[in-house]
């Protein structure tokens, strides 16, 4: 548009992206450093290029509730893939059935499922406890994922696809013979893909960075996920190895910023459209 | 909106929407009729007999000047974690909406802090603003500020401003981003045709098409300060010091889960519900405007 650089933009723009590198960036070195240096308050803003293997070794590293990091990072990455999994399916499922199908009571599971909105886990926090110990579900991993897997917002964004679906399509395709479940899985399925990638990002990030939930359900070690086990090292005022601190809040940090990275054009317009 | 074409038979729609039912159930309805049931009820000290007390819980509950302290706190915290987060976003949506090298990059660079927990968000702020170890702590102890937010209230409770803050920008920049996009361009051309610029042709023109949006993140982020930040909170500062930092989300969690105050959590609970519920109302009439335009 104008032929001369933009330089306030760049500037103002420099400037957010440094608000959020940086900080990432003295992480990323401090990882590398020595760890009783970093508590006499002498983090350097160069890393440590010798010591880069720290974050392979950190892997092996006990956390205070006595799992290892690795044991924490496949406990978080089983749990974001098994809420993203279900709560995509069972998702998919109920808004088909609500959108295609007359049957009684239809509009009372609607709104049942869509009442959910209004009961985040923190305002029941109690009497979910009640009821996770009265089905043994305390210290399992059932009982960390599956709660979680109920979902009005992705029933709704279902929901808002199958709604625009022509009928015209839903005739040909009853007209070639194809019963409900073929529509779902040859028509419905493909047509919704990019909305299930955009969901799937948003979900992954929900689950791996759950915090009061596995802490509410999972007192256990052997279920200590990475965000819980990084809570619980810092807990302590006297912690001397901040570097393995920080190389482990590395490792927490890839998975779901990957994630967000490599499928952002989906997610982006996923969660502009879908509304969270 | 409904459907015209539409399969028959009801077992199969039954069968498919009864996972997410039964789901809903038991750990949304159940637990959140326990809780109201729970709220009017009290427990001995040693929660052996349990009686009616009606509202009773409640009452005490508006009485108790730790509980409102904790209320008039959430309300400062939501509220300047909301215009922190929502301002910066809206800065940085501004200018990235304009045709400038390398938006691309910038837009990716500020977007990936989405992916943050908000517990490894708190570990970032520590490392910046812990006493012993923060950067930024010690630079100013350099120009002479006494910086201690374990000891400090007012401190502490900008250090979990500033990292809650901090966490939400991203998810606000994407919606202002996307917000602004939405907006014709030649309705900015016309602006400019007629001589509005810069400030007085973002005030009169985008900001008012950009009212949903706005209305939209406030609640968003209303919601995100009073509850996601459990862990931000948590992290940096479990509530402390004394009760500085403590919201009415860090004060449910104490009473109902460490002091096992059954009676005055649960109705701490429905409290925050009825919380929810209002700003949920709120959102989807906006949601509806946008959608209607």
């Amino acid at each position: 548009m104008s032929p001369r650089t933009d330089w306030v933009a760049h500037l103002v723009l420099c400037g957010g992206v440094a608000l959020f590198l940086l900080p990432l960036w003295l992480l990323m070195v401090g990882a590398t450093q020595d760890g009783s240096a970093i508590a006499r308050g002498e983090l350097s803003f160069l890393p440590d290029l010798r010591n880069l293997g720290i974050f392979w070794e950190v892997l092996t590293d006990k956390g205070p509730g006595g799992a290892t990091i690795w044991h924490m990072l496949l406990v978080s990455g089983a749990m974001a893939l098994a809420i993203a999994f279900g709560k995509i399916v069972i998702s998919l499922l109920s808004a088909y059935a609500v959108t295609f199908f007359r049957f009684p009571l239809r509009m009372v599971c609607f709104w049942t499922i869509f009442i959910t909105l209004m009961l985040p886990v923190e305002v029941r926090i109690v009497p979910t406890y009640a009821v996770m110990a009265n089905f043994g579900l305390i210290n399992s991993f059932t009982g960390l994922a599956v709660p979680l897997i109920a979902s009005a917002t992705a029933t709704l964004l279902f929901r808002q696809v199958f709604l625009v679906v022509p009928d015209e399509m839903v005739e040909a395709a009853r007209m070639d013979g194809a019963g409900p479940l073929r529509f779902l899985r040859d028509i419905l399925i493909p047509l919704s893909a990019a909305n299930m990638a955009a969901l799937f990002v948003i979900v992954f990030v929900y689950g791996w960075n759950q915090y009061l939930w596995p802490l509410l359900v999972a007192t256990d070690p052997k279920l200590d996920t990475i965000v819980i086990g990084i809570v619980k090292m810092i807990g302590g005022d006297t912690v001397t190895d901040w570097n393995r601190v920080m190389a482990a809040a590395v490792l927490a940090l890839l998975p779901p910023v990957l994630v967000v990275l490599l499928m952002q054009r989906w997610f982006v317009k996923g969660l502009t459209e879908g509304d969270k | 909106m409904e459907r015209r074409t539409i399969f028959a038979g009801w077992v199969l729609p039954v069968c498919l929407v009864a996972p997410q039912l039964l789901l809903t159930f038991f750990f949304f309805l159940w637990p959140a009729a326990q809780a109201m049931w729970f709220s009017l009820m009290r427990q001995d000290a040693f929660g052996i007999r349990t009686e009616f007390v009606g509202l009773e819980n409640f009452t005490d509950l508006f009485a108790d000047p730790l509980y409102l302290d904790s209320a008039v706190r959430t309300v400062v915290f939501c509220s300047a974690v909301a215009v922190l987060a929502m301002g910066t976003a809206l800065l940085l949506a501004v200018f990235a909406d304009r045709e400038i090298r390398g938006r691309t990059i910038y837009r990716t660079l500020l977007i990936w802090p989405y992916a943050v927990a908000p517990a490894i968000a708190a570990v970032l702020w520590v490392l910046l603003l812990n006493p012993q170890i923060g950067i930024v702590a010690h630079g100013l102890k350099a120009i002479g500020i006494i910086w201690d937010y374990r000891l400090n209230d007012t401190q502490a409770m900008l250090v979990v401003i500033l990292a809650s803050a901090w966490k939400q920008v991203s998810y606000n920049f994407i919606f202002f981003l996307a917000g602004l996009q939405s907006i014709p361009k030649t309705v900015i051309e016309a602006a400019r045709m007629d001589g509005a610029r810069g400030w007085r042709r973002f005030r009169t023109i985008t900001l008012p098409l950009l009212a949903p949006t706005v209305f939209f993140l406030i609640v968003v982020n209303v919601v995100y300060a009073a509850f996601d930040t459990f862990a931000t909170i948590q992290a940096i500062t479990h509530g402390g010091p004394g009760k500085a930092t403590e919201t009415l989300m860090l004060k449910v969690y104490r009473d109902g889960l460490i002091n096992l105050d059954l009676g005055s959590s649960s109705a701490q609970s429905v409290v925050l519900m009825v919380g929810v519920v209002v700003l949920t109302a709120l959102q989807f009439r906006f949601i509806g405007r946008r959608n209607a335009e």
